[in-house]
Formats: C-alpha cells, structure tokens, sequence
C-alpha cells in the first residue's frame, strides 16, 4: 500500500490517468485492428510538431512567472514571420529561416514588453496573461484585415480585403522540416527533419539551463526571496524567462505551421495556449517546475492521446467526440494543477 | 477635537485613485465610443434605442448575476457558464415535453434551480481550493464543464438519457442536434406586456422583463443589508479577520457562487426566451465573456461592482455591438472591422481590468509592508 | 463547585512532536483582576493563548493536558467560538479590523444586530436585515464606555493605529458575555500619550468585573497595571507574585534566569586593538516589518563574535537584514571605514559580507535544488565561481561544484545521501549547515548569522556554534550572531548587544548578571541608570 502511494505521488496523478487512459486506447486500437504503422507515424509528427509550443512553458515557468498564457503572443510573431516571407515568394529553407529571422527579434521586443508588465502585477500572472493572449489574438484579426500584403497567395483570389483566414503553404515552406532526411520503416514514416529540430530546440533549452545566467533565472524563478537575498535582479530574470518562452512559441508556431501545411490567421490561435499548457502539465510540470523531460513526455502523452483517440473514436461513436475529449483532458488537467496546494505558492 | 478634524482629512482620502479613475474613465471612454460609432453608423436613433433596450432587457439579468461573487472577494465569476448550462438544459427538458407558454417558462426556471444550486455547490468547492486564483480557475473550469455538457449530449443524449420528442435528436439517434427550437417559450417574458408609444412607431418596450430586471437589482440591494450579506462583504475584504471573527469562510463563499450560478441560470433562461433558438453546443460558450466584459465597461471592477454599473455597462457595450459593424462599413468600408473589434474591447477591457486589478492590489500589498 | 477565581489554567502542558513547550502550567485570575504575564520569546505565552482561545494548531497537534477552567466549571474550549461563546476575548497584535467597514460595523462584526423580514421566515435567519440603528446605538456606547469621540460610522481604514486599537476594544466589551480580555502586547504600536490613556480604560474595564490577562514586555507597565504577575521560562511557571511584591529588577531576573549551565569559552585572545571596526552603523533604520530598527548605532571589532540580543518583535533581527539590504534602509553603513551602498543586495555581497538569515526555508534556500547547487549559486552570481567557457559562454562548472560541494559536506559533517540531494528533505540542522556552507563559498570577511539554532535539535545546536566559533578562531571571519536565545549568545560571544524598540540597548559581556541582561532586554536598563 505504501510503495503504492510512493509509486503515485512519484509519477503524478496526470501522467499515471493519462498514461493509463491510452493504454486503454491502445488496446482498444489494438482490438479494433487499426493499422499501427500509421498512428506511430503520426504521432511522431504531432510530437514533433507541437513540442516547441509545449516547450515555450519551461523558460517561463523557471522564471517564476507561471504558466504562460499569453502564448498567443509570440505566435502572432511567428506569424507574422511566416506571411512576410511568402510575401517575398521565399519557400525552402530560405524560407524557413527567413520566417524565423523575421519572428525571434519581432518576439524578444513582443516578450520584453510582456515581461515588464507582468513584473508589476506579480502573483497573477496567468490570469492577465490569459487576457493579453485573448486581448492579443483578436486585436490581431483587425490587423489581418488591414495588413498591406499583396502576394496573391496570401490574399483573397476574388479580392477582398484582408489575408486570407488559411493561408496555404503548399508552394513555400510546407513540410521543409517534416521532408527533411525523412524516411520510411516498417511502415512508419519518420519527419527526421521535425524532430531533429525539435530536439535541437530541447537541447538548446537545456543548455541553456546549465550556463550562469540559466542557473541565476532558475534560481529567481524557484525562490524570489533567496534570489535577492543573493543579489540577483529578479525583475530582470523574470523578463529574460518571457522572451525565451515568447521566442519559442513564435517558432514553435512556424514549425507547426510548415507541418500543418497552413498558417492559420485570425481566432485560430485563440486557445492554442491550452493544449500547450496541458501538455507541459501531464508531463508533470508544475505552476513552479518544469523540465525538459516534462515536455517531451507529456507532448508525447498528449498528442498520442489525441491521435489514438481519433479513430478508436470514429468507429465507437461520433466522431466529433474527439475534439471534446481533448477539451476535457487539457482543461481537467489545468484545473488539477491550479487547485493543488502546491500550485498556491506563486500568487 | 481637533483629531475629528483629521479623521475627516482621512475619510476624504480613502477612495484610492487608481480605481476611481476606472470606475469614470472606462464609462466615459466607452460614452465616447458609442457616440462616435452612432455618428458614423448613420443609423436611425429609434431603430438602436429599440435595439438596445431589446438587449437591454434580455441581457442584464445575467450581468447583475456576477455582482455578487465580486462583493464576495471571489472576483468575476466566470463560472456563471455553468449556470447558463444549468439553464439549458432546463430549456431542452421543456422542449422535450413541449411544455409553452409562461408556464413552460415557470417550469423551466424551477427545473433549473436544484442543477444550478448543484453546480454552483460544485464550482464553490473547486474555487475554495484555488484561492486567490479564483478568476482563472473559473475560466478554466467554464471551459473543463463545457467539454462535459458536450460529452453529456453528444454521446448520452438519445442512448443513456431517453429524448421522447421527436426532431431533438440527430438523425444517428445519438446526440442533440445543434439548434434546438424554443418557439413554445419564445417571447413568453417579453409578450406578457409589451409598451408601444404612439409617438414612435418602432418602439416596443417589454415591460415585464424590464421589471424582473428591476425586481433582480431591489432584491440584490435588499440582500447586501442582510446579515449574509454583510457577511461576504467580510469575507470578501478580508478572508482571515473574517474567519477570526467567526463567520465560516469557505461557506460563505460557496452561498456566493451558489447564488451567482442559479442567477446565471435564471438569466440564460430569459436571454433564450428572447432568442427563440438554442444553439445547444454554443449558446453558453460566451455568455461569461459578455457578462463579465459588459459589467466591466459600466465602470466596475474585479472588487466592486453595483448593478447600476451592471445595467450601464450593458447598454454601453450592446450599443457597441449595434452600431459597430455598420460605422466599420462607413468608415473602412468593411463591416467585419467592426466585428472584429467588438470581439477586441470584449477581451481588452477584461484584459485592461484584470491588469489595473492586479497592479492595484499589488501597490496595497506593498504600501502594508512599509506601514 | 464555587470558587473565587473566573479562569483557573490547571496545570497544563503541552508538547509539539515531542517538543514540550508548556509544563504544569497554572495560573489563577479573579473577577476583575489585571493579571499579568511575562517571558522571553518561546517561553510559552503564544502557545498558552493558542489553548485558550481552542485555537486548531493545538487540536491539529495531539490537544493538550491539564485543564482549562471557567468559574468553578472545566471547559476546555475546542474551538474558537466556544471560548468566544465562554466570554474569552482578545486584543489582537495585529488588528483584526476590516479596512472598508465602518466602525460600527467592526464591533459587531459576525455579531450584527437583525430583524425578521418577510424572507428570513422562508429562508432563515441568514436573510435577516442588519439593523443599522441599533448597531450604531451599540457601537456607540461601548465607545462611549471607552470615552472615544470618534464617529461610529467612519469607515476604519486609515484611522491611527491608537484608534483602531480602541475600536478592536470596543469589540471585545460590547460583548455582553465578556469575562476574560486578554490583551497581546497592546502597547507596542502606541505613542506615548495614548499608551497612558490605554491603561487608564484597561484599568477602568477591571473595575467593570471584568478579568485581564496583559501579555507585555513593556515591564514598568506590567508594574504599574497589573494585580499579579505570572513569569514564564522555557514553558513553565517560574514565579507568581503580587504586584506590590515586584520590582523590574526582580521580574527582568526571573524572566532571563541561567537557563543553559554552559562553560563558557575563554577568551584566550590577545587584547585587540579598541578602534579597528570593520563594521559601523549610523543612525541606521530598517523597515522590517515586524522588526524595524530605529536609529541603531552600533560598532564591530573586527575579529571578534558579536552576539545581537533581544525580545521578540524589537528589532534585532532587522540589523542584519537591513545591512544585507533586504528591507528599505536609511543611515550609515562603513565596511572598513568606506560607507556601503544601502538596498542592495549585491552590493553587500560584493563587499565581502555573507548572511545567513534566519528565515532558512523561505529566504535561505531553494527547497527543490540539491544540496550542491544551494552551495554554488551565491558565488556563482558574485563571485563568478565555478564558471567555464564554452564558446564565449559562461557555462557552470559542474565538476568543481560537485567537488567543492563534496568538500563541504564532509569539512561540515552534513549529513545527506549526497550532493545531489535536495535541500527540503534535509532536517533543520543540515538544511543550516548547507546555508553556512554557501556563506563560506563566499569568502566572506564577516558572516551575519541570523537564529542559527532556531528549529534544530540540540546535537545540531552544538555543532553549528562550534563552527561558527571554529570559523572566528580559525579564519579570522568576524561573526555576528543574532540570537533570540541569550543562553546561546553568552555562550560564544565575546560582546552581546542589546537591541531594544528598534535602538541599542547597550553592549554587554556575556558574563554580565542576568540582571543586566533582564533589564536591557526589557527596556529598564537606561532608565535605572538615570534614576
């Protein structure tokens, strides 16, 4: 019994439901003979492609200053990196690093102001930044609507104002990263590209975390007390973790885009703080701690859920189920963190 | 005494700045607004009068349900999504077994009470763990109870919970269909007395709405003189004194939620009648955004708010709402500038009250330390 | 059963895991009597007043023995409102008001006068109206009984601290069933002029019939109100006696006693030059809450171990917070003669000053980092220890961490399962030993220890002040230790200064008379000397 809940409180009541919840899933994938080869697959690219989104919480958590919800900040800029390079009819790599070259300034200056706000309203970070995400969204459609983009691909064929709700990527960057060394194995296609990049991303994070100033910011986000008890500018800290999560979401939402195969513009990245937020959760990070192994699990855990989900669903019921079940998960598990006692300490 | 002379100097200095400054600037700025917006909108003065009076009577019900959660302490309450589910599926059971008519409606408002108290109960519990992150844990749990009101009447809706009229369901048997028809319930409020002024043809009041509205606002000034008023006044200014002084906390808080939802309830249940049609998976998603932006642009805040300031701010945001898509045509000739923008103020002044909130206890926090 | 006492504590006793914090204690108080009671911190008055007012720490932690009587009957209240229900009230140190309530409306705070209205039938008596008029008529005359002028509708926020005391009295006697007032340091927070007036309506409140418990530090008070007077020592009754009977010579005795035969170390040290400081303070004020200092003006020998002593609440622990420049400070600071920059936290660090503070769980460690990163992290922001670069980046060292953590580990005995071990699930005394670790990493020339022994078990007591002493000896680091234990102080210092109501008391030997500590430590010192 007492290994029991040593073994619970050691995994994590997300991960331990989740974890189990595919598992059920998977059987039941199993039984219903879903070919398998393909779900890995697309699980391989789903994790690829959302990981850097997920990622984007680990600076900010560190920090100290919570989950960040004001995600839609930076992706904004991501987007705006994007549509400037096909504005200038750039596709490829140059392309790619175009939209990034354009995004990482736009979103260092976006999370710098960011940071400096949250600095003055400590302890309710995630509810602001809730609305400054939502605030930053739809002040956005108004944007798109007037932005001074001509390439016909952007644009509505018939003429009318505005970009266009999706923008196709079909002919710039479309799959530059998932094509990229990619290769097929037992059926299972592997985007090389994607999660190298990935991978790359994690690593740098992580590296990141073992330089000074990695250390100094992990130890202003642990303990605002002790941090300047040691003389360290929490402020400043706190600011750097902004950007870096700002940054990352900006070209977390590239990738995304450049596998999904569309920008999408708009509402569309209303809620796309939640399922990040909900992964970095189920992967066992908490309001105050986050690691890099928190995000590739529960990336994992996540999106396979989604993915197996999918079409277990689609033959026991209806299909739309689905998209409620990740409405539940990713907010069932955001609940759970904001009522844990632990969760508490940031405000 | 010359003391008395200086207790006057400090009574006089109490109001801080900052959320004197909201509570007239944001209603004067969103004044402005209007009035630009009805300038350029070239709209006839009785059809937005109509209109908003319109919105007006079917809306204010469910702003003033927040005001009591902010007396409270709690903040906003965006959890009155539940009590706009609660009221639903009152409205679905009516539906169901064809009930009309005002009774329909009294039939409803009573079925939607115990589910109301019921979820209220619920979201007080889960609001009693997260204090002091009451407003995003009520977000978040709008959004968490959404996913299940969708699993209930997509999946067990038709299979585990019997429908006996017909045309509710999907053709599949299983699952609610999208839009459910109210037109038993519709205008059942409004059509009770309805004022036409001689003078202008295009006027029609509804009355009897307008006065449960007033009904709502008497009663809710009645209750902050009530001894469980008083008693969240407390709670909500300081949570330990009043714990202190014995009153029981997390009870008190729950009451607040539990009252605040079973108004929700009641106040989608008049929103609906008005509207005729429920869109069953989308009817309650922005009912907390609207509210809770609505009673913010009348001037309140996260901790104050009156219902004078809740029936401002919703004339002052659906006059908005009118007039906007068409001064977007007339001045950028696109009327989705309009719309877009209405979504904006929406989220911004939420934004902008959450942040001035935040900000402000922040500088009481730190003004403690230094006394 | 009658008896002539209102409140009889019978021989109670109390222990915390193990810990026992109160023993035997009895106290008597009649009807109308002042009844006051005096200690050092810790001595065991919160607790007393914890089982009292049946506060849930007690409860939550194995109850307690003994009884708690009220006139003739055992009660033993459970919860807060039970003693409240018995006619227990109390005074706060802090003030339970509510900012944005009027006057009135504090007084009868959960307490409100109601009438019946058309809703409370159906609903119940929570829907009943406030009776606003009575309220007001009550609220008035328990000012009026406190002979207050103030207007009973004004609202509260921002009345004067000596308002609002009197508004947090009015409370308590306009409770009709009132027996027993318990007042918690009530002069702390006010002036002069209005401490006097105080005591007059705490006097005239005895004369009503009413009982007083008066918790003070303040000892000319504790003489010149009260009827008896209760000392306690580390949780047990040392004396009680009649007023008339006292002096604050006699209680200052009483309350400091010997209460650790300790040798003390014999300074073997050479007679250092008298005007090498490497420390000064001017005029310095710190705004710790809780603790200010106010105009403290103290010098350190350099080499030496200075022991900062005093009650609670009196601003010693502020000294060394405020020269770290953790709180808002105003004065002088002079390290070696040059001044040192005020509120900065790095600044102080980079002077060579270390801390060790005294709030080890919330300021002094990262809980969830390991052992050795606790040790690492301040002289890898100063001092720019154990860095390397990779590729023009400053990348931590994590080999000499490990080896320095090592190092420390075992030169101060840690006891852990390794460096990488977190800090929380290290005990008290650990968790102290990696704080000084850290301070040490530093090389400072002197270390601020705050409440080194606050929270850990004897053996590790023993162990943390031989190293500090070793450091001293061994090092040549200037020590100062802030201690609320004098046994402690005496023990390893060679001079202990008194800080009292946010000023230097004075400076004393540590084989200076209990008396001389007693009356420093109460305030009498000076004024003796006057006298």
């Amino acid at each position: 019994m007492e290994d029991l809940k040593n073994f619970i409180d050691k995994v994590g009541y997300p991960r331990l439901i989740i974890g189990g919840f595919l598992l059920i899933l998977c059987i039941l994938a199993a039984v219903l003979a879903i070919p398998i080869p393909g779900l890995l697959g697309d699980i391989l690219t789903r994790v690829g492609m959302n990981g850097i989104l997920v990622l984007a919480m680990v600076p900010a958590i560190q920090a100290g200053a919570g989950l960040n919800f004001a995600l839609p900040l930076g992706i904004v800029c991501g987007l705006i990196g994007a549509l400037i390079s096909i504005e200038f009819k750039l596709g490829g790599f140059t392309g790619f690093i175009t939209a990034l070259l354009v995004a990482i300034p736009l979103s260092a200056i976006a999370g710098y102001f960011y940071g400096q706000m949250l600095n003055r309203i400590k302890g309710q970070e995630m509810t602001v930044g809730t609305y400054v995400g939502f605030s930053v969204v739809s002040g956005m459609c108004i944007f798109w609507l007037l932005a001074p983009f001509r390439s016909p691909e952007l644009i509505w064929a018939y003429g009318g104002t505005g970009l266009r709700v999706t923008v196709s990527l079909e002919s710039t960057i479309d799959k530059v990263l998932n094509n990229f060394l990619s290769f097929s194995i037992a059926g299972v296609r592997v985007p090389t590209g994607l999660l190298a990049f990935f991978a790359l991303c994690c690593f740098a994070v992580w590296l990141f975390g073992k330089t000074k100033s990695g250390a100094i910011m992990n130890a202003a986000g642990a303990n605002e007390k002790f941090a300047i008890a040691t003389g360290i500018n929490v402020n400043q800290q706190r600011i750097l973790g902004i950007v870096l999560s700002t940054v990352l979401a900006a070209i977390g939402i590239i990738v995304y885009s450049q596998s999904f195969g569309f920008l999408q513009l708009y509402n569309a990245p209303l809620y796309s703080a939640f399922p990040a937020v909900a992964a970095v959760l189920i992967g066992g990070a908490s309001i105050k701690k986050a690691t890099i192994s928190h995000v590739i699990i529960g990336t994992f855990l996540f999106q396979a859920l989604l993915v197996v989900s999918l079409p277990v669903i689609n033959i026991l019921a209806d299909g739309s189920m689905s998209e409620v079940i990740r409405i539940i998960i990713s907010n069932g598990i955001i609940l759970y963190a904001l009522t844990r006692k632990t969760g508490g300490d940031l405000t | 005494m010359d003391s008395n002379a200086v207790l006057q100097k400090i009574k006089d200095r109490n109001q801080s700045f900052g959320e004197w400054a909201f509570k007239l600037i944001v209603p004067i700025v969103f004044i402005g607004l209007c009035g630009i917006g009805y300038h350029f909108s070239e709209l006839p003065f009785i059809f937005v009068l109509n209109e908003v009076i319109i919105r007006l009577a079917r809306n204010s019900f469910l702003v003033i349900s927040l005001i009591i959660p902010v007396i409270a302490g709690m903040g906003l309450n965006f959890g009155i999504v539940l009590g706009a589910m609660a009221g639903q599926i009152a409205l679905i059971f009516i539906a169901n077994y064809s009930l009309e008519g005002l009774g329909g409606l009294l039939i409803a408002v009573l079925v939607s009470t115990p589910v109301a108290i019921v979820f209220g109960y619920l979201v007080g519990l889960v609001l009693n763990k997260a204090k002091g992150k009451e407003m995003i844990t009520s977000m978040i749990l709008g959004f968490f109870a959404n996913g299940l009101y969708q699993l209930v009447f997509l999946l067990f809706a038709g299979t585990i919970i019997p429908f006996k009229k017909e045309g509710l369901l999907l053709s599949t048997g299983v699952g609610l269909r999208n839009s459910v028809d109210l037109a038993g319930v519709r205008y059942a409020l409004d059509d009770i007395y309805k004022y036409r002024p001689d003078a202008f043809p295009m006027l029609t009041i509804p009355v009897v709405t307008l006065l449960v509205v007033a009904l709502l606002c008497v009663t809710l000034t009645f209750f902050t003189k009530t001894k469980l008023g008083q008693e969240m006044r407390a709670v909500g200014q300081n949570m330990h004194i009043a714990q202190v002084a014995g009153i029981n906390v997390d009870r008190t808080r729950i009451m607040a939620v539990i009252i605040s939802t079973v108004l929700a309830a009641w106040g989608q249940i008049i929103f609906l009648q008005n509207i005729g049609t429920l869109n069953t998976y989308g009817s309650h998603e922005q009912v907390g955004l609207f509210a809770v932006a609505s009673l913010l642009i009348g001037g309140a805040s996260v901790s104050k708010a009156t219902y004078k300031q809740a029936l401002l701010g919703t004339f002052l945001f659906h006059m908005l709402f009118i007039i906007s898509p068409m001064a977007g045509q007339n001045i950028m000739n696109d009327s989705q500038i309009g719309e877009f923008f209405r979504v904006f103020v929406a989220y911004g002044v939420i934004g902008l009250a959450l942040l001035l909130h935040a900000w402000q206890s922040k500088g009481k926090k730190q003004s403690l330390k230094s006394s | 059963m009658t008896t002539e006492y209102l409140l009889q504590i019978d021989n109670v006793s109390k222990e915390y895991s193990g810990n026992r914090v109160l023993k035997g204690v009895t106290i008597n108080i009649k009807p109308g009597e002042v009844h006051g009671l005096v200690g050092e911190n810790g001595a065991g008055k919160s607790t007393l007043m914890n089982i009292l007012f049946g506060m849930s720490v007690i409860h939550d932690t194995g109850g307690y023995e003994g009884n708690i009587i009220i006139d003739g009957n055992i009660v033993n209240p459970k919860t807060p409102k039970e003693s409240m229900e018995l006619g227990i009230g109390m005074v706060h140190q802090e003030f339970m008001l509510i900012p944005g309530f009027s006057v009135t409306e504090n007084i009868k705070l959960n307490r409100e006068v109601t009438k019946d209205n058309l809703f409370s039938r159906i609903l119940g008596p929570k829907m009943k109206t406030l009776d606003f008029k009575k309220m007001g008529k009550d609220g008035r005359e328990a000012l009026d009984k406190l002979g207050m002028s103030i207007d009973e509708w004004m609202p509260v926020a921002g009345l004067p601290v000596g308002y609002m005391q009197f508004v947090e009295i009015a409370r308590e006697i306009d409770k009709e069933n009132l027996k027993l007032l318990v007042f918690d340091e009530p002069t702390a927070v006010l002036a002069e002029s209005e401490a006097d007036r105080f005591l007059k309506i705490v006097r005239k409140l005895a004369d009503l019939g009413i009982a007083i418990l008066f918790i003070s530090h303040r000892l000319d008070e504790i003489i010149e109100i009260t009827d008896n007077i209760t000392v306690l020592r580390d949780g047990e009754v040392v004396s009680n006696l009649a007023t008339k009977d006292a002096d604050v010579h006699k209680i200052a005795e009483l309350m400091v006693g010997r209460k650790l035969e300790q040798t003390i170390i014999k300074k073997t040290r050479d007679e250092r030059e008298k005007e090498d400081y490497i420390l000064e303070l001017e005029d310095l004020y710190v705004d710790m809450p809780g603790e200010k200092v106010k105009a403290l003006n103290l010098k350190v020998h350099r080499g030496e171990i200075l022991g900062i002593g005093g009650l609670g609440g009196q601003g010693k622990i502020g000294v060394a917070n405020g020269i770290m420049g953790l709180y808002p400070t105003t004065g002088k600071i002079l390290k070696n003669g040059i001044p040192l920059p005020l509120n900065q936290p790095k600044k102080a660090l980079d002077s060579g000053l270390a801390f060790v503070t005294e709030d080890r769980r919330g300021v002094g460690l990262l809980l969830d980092d390991s052992i050795e990163h606790n040790i690492a992290i301040s002289a890898l922001q100063i001092k720019n220890k154990f860095l390397k670069k990779l590729a023009n980046i400053n990348m931590m060292n994590e080999k000499e961490i490990r080896q320095h953590a090592l190092e420390m580990i075992k030169e101060l005995d840690i006891r852990c399962t390794g460096p990488k071990q977190l800090t929380r699930r290290l005990s008290g005394g650990n968790q102290q030993k990696v704080c000084i670790a850290r301070a040490l990493t530093l090389d400072p020339d002197i270390v601020l220890v705050s409440e080194p022994t606050r929270g850990i078990d004897v053996g590790a007591k023993k162990i943390v002040l031989d190293l500090l002493v070793k450091l001293n000896k061994e090092l040549g680091m200037t020590v100062i230790i802030t201690s609320s234990e004098l046994a402690e102080l005496r023990s390893v210092s060679d001079r202990i200064a008194i800080v009292f109501e946010g000023k230097l008391e004075g400076v004393l030997a540590p084989d200076a008379s209990d008396v001389d500590f007693g009356l420093m430590m109460a305030g009498e010192y000076g004024k003796e000397e006057v006298s």
